[in-house]
């Protein structure tokens, strides 16, 4: 699903590299944590395969696309194989859960039926039924990366990108958060979810991919957040 | 689907930043009036040139009795003289050029003088003080000049003038007003470009989070754009449309109730021909938005 061939990304001439030659290979349907402190490149590898960045060096494959050689103008339809989930939730704060969900599919073009279908279920999926007319102020966090949660996901990609999606939230939201995204995964959706949150990691006990300065320094199924904590 | 969302989006956007967006009407509706004043007074100048310049003349005066005029200071032009200069008109090299010769003797032109002199001022002035005179119409007019030279040095001519002369004065005024008109226009139009793209550059800014996300979910660029690109052209329309109306309405009621009513003997321009500069002024001002929009967009909503 995603495969990274000694992908390099230099932002600045002479300057290390942000990624040096990761080789990765996630498959469909693989559940995987990303992890590494700040300026290990976890950043760098989202953007390279949301395609926000190109490599400067090695190949990029997702969901059967060479990135390297994918055109501008391609970029869009490989976005919406891929959801994706940030640390901050990017709501609109002036459009409700509803609206906000529907944004998604609205501006990808799908018919007012379609929506009007998805978008509630969506909503139940994430646990948010009966709040659909809430605007995100009025919702905690928790309830607000559901939202995001569910924009990210109401079109089905086979790829869920989160970027910290627990960093704003308290343990106990974290919880149901990951229960959630565990149950996304359970879909057959190949889920990658860069994190800091070591106690999450070591809970799961799924795969992790660690990063130090850009380099891959350990693949492991069933891993903890960190060997060596500090 | 898509199309209700651009309209909303355009809406909201105009909306939001109604200031700027009026800013941009207003700029665009002065430069865009500039440009198509230029273009009347253009049309003006070509239809004064097209009616007069056909009826001009040039007027060959031979040489009177007494003359100050050295070339003429063997006395009145003599009947051989006469003769060569038709020759030369009717026969040599200007031939082609020439459309007719009319000779109007020192009786016609008293006859005509006096006819027009109803005060009876000129009274005492007697036929034989007139100078006789070759009435030469051009099959084009803006050959004057060879036509002017090849006779002016021949004997017995006195001058040689040329209708235009009179016209040209009003010609150079209007042709300095179109100057003045089309450099006003060529600031306001710059200032024009330089808003619009600060209005897309803000609206672009104020709802970078919605780009931010149509971008994410892989909506297309043309449709992330389309909004700004849309909001930039309905406001520069609508300041041609401002533009369009205020000509409209100053040949209405500058052109056809006031000049035609007092100078008669000009023919003007009228709406009709606001008509024909007005698609004109919309297509300039879709692009001056379109240059503004595709500078400014590459930046802001980058894919």
């Amino acid at each position: 699903m995603i495969r990274f061939d000694n992908a390099t990304k230099v932002y600045k001439r002479g300057a290390r590299p942000a990624l040096d030659s990761a080789s990765v290979e996630i498959e469909r349907g693989d559940f995987v944590f990303l992890v590494g402190s700040s300026g290990s490149g976890k950043s760098t590898f989202l953007k390279l395969i949301l395609r926000e960045e190109r490599p400067t060096g090695g190949d990029v494959y997702v969901a059967g696309r060479h990135l390297n050689k994918l055109s501008a103008w391609r970029v869009p339809h490989l976005r919406r194989e891929i959801g994706a989930v940030f640390q901050d939730f990017r709501l609109l704060p002036n459009k409700t859960v509803y609206q906000n969900v529907a944004f998604a599919l609205q501006v990808i073009g799908k018919s007012r039926h379609h929506i009007q279908t998805t978008v509630p279920e969506m909503l139940e999926l994430v646990g948010l039924a009966g709040k659909e007319r809430r605007m995100p102020h009025e919702l905690s966090g928790g309830e607000q990366q559901r939202v995001a949660i569910a924009r990210a996901f109401v079109n089905h990609p086979p790829i869920l990108l989160c970027d910290e999606p627990t960093g704003n939230l308290d343990p106990g939201t974290s919880v149901g958060i990951m229960r959630l995204l565990d149950r996304i995964n359970r879909t057959g959706t190949t889920v990658l979810m860069a994190t800091h949150d070591d106690e999450i990691v070591d809970q799961m006990r799924k795969r992790v991919i660690e990063l130090r300065g850009g380099q891959v320094v350990r693949d492991q199924d069933r891993g903890v957040y960190g060997l060596e904590r500090v | 689907m898509r199309l209700r969302f651009i309209l909303g989006e355009v809406f909201n956007g105009l909306r939001r930043n109604s200031t700027m967006a009026l800013s941009v009407v207003l700029v665009t509706f002065v430069s865009l009036t500039f440009v198509g004043a230029a273009a009347l007074i253009q049309m003006q100048i070509d239809q004064l040139k097209d009616d007069w310049y056909g009826k001009v003349e040039i007027s060959i005066f031979l040489c009177p009795e007494s003359s100050r005029n050295e070339r003429c200071a063997e006395g009145a032009v003599t009947t051989a003289q006469e003769d060569a200069i038709r020759e030369v008109l009717e026969e040599g090299a200007l031939e082609p050029m020439v459309d007719e010769v009319y000779y109007e003797s020192r009786e016609e032109a008293y006859e005509k003088f006096i006819a027009n002199d109803s005060d009876g001022i000129w009274s005492s002035l007697t036929a034989e003080q007139m100078q006789p005179s070759f009435r030469v119409k051009l099959t084009d007019p803006e050959q004057y000049q060879v036509v002017a030279d090849a006779t002016q040095g021949l004997p017995g001519v006195d001058t040689v003038r040329d209708q235009r002369e009179i016209f040209s004065e009003l010609f150079r005024f209007l042709n300095a007003a179109t100057i003045v008109a089309a450099a006003l226009a060529a600031v306001m139009s710059v200032a024009a470009m330089l808003l619009i793209t600060t209005t897309i550059r803000l609206s672009a800014l104020s709802r970078r989070r919605e780009t931010q996300i149509m971008r994410m979910v892989g909506s297309s660029r043309s449709l992330i754009q389309m909004p700004f690109m849309l909001e930039g052209a309905v406001a520069a329309t609508t300041g041609a449309g401002l533009a369009i109306g205020t000509l409209y309405l100053g040949v209405r009621y500058m052109i056809d109730d006031w000049l035609k009513a007092s100078v008669t003997w000009v023919d003007y321009v009228g709406s009709a021909d606001v008509w024909t500069v007005a698609p004109w002024l919309l297509v300039i001002a879709v692009a001056l938005a379109g240059i503004s929009s595709i500078v400014t967009l590459g930046k802001y909503t980058r894919a």
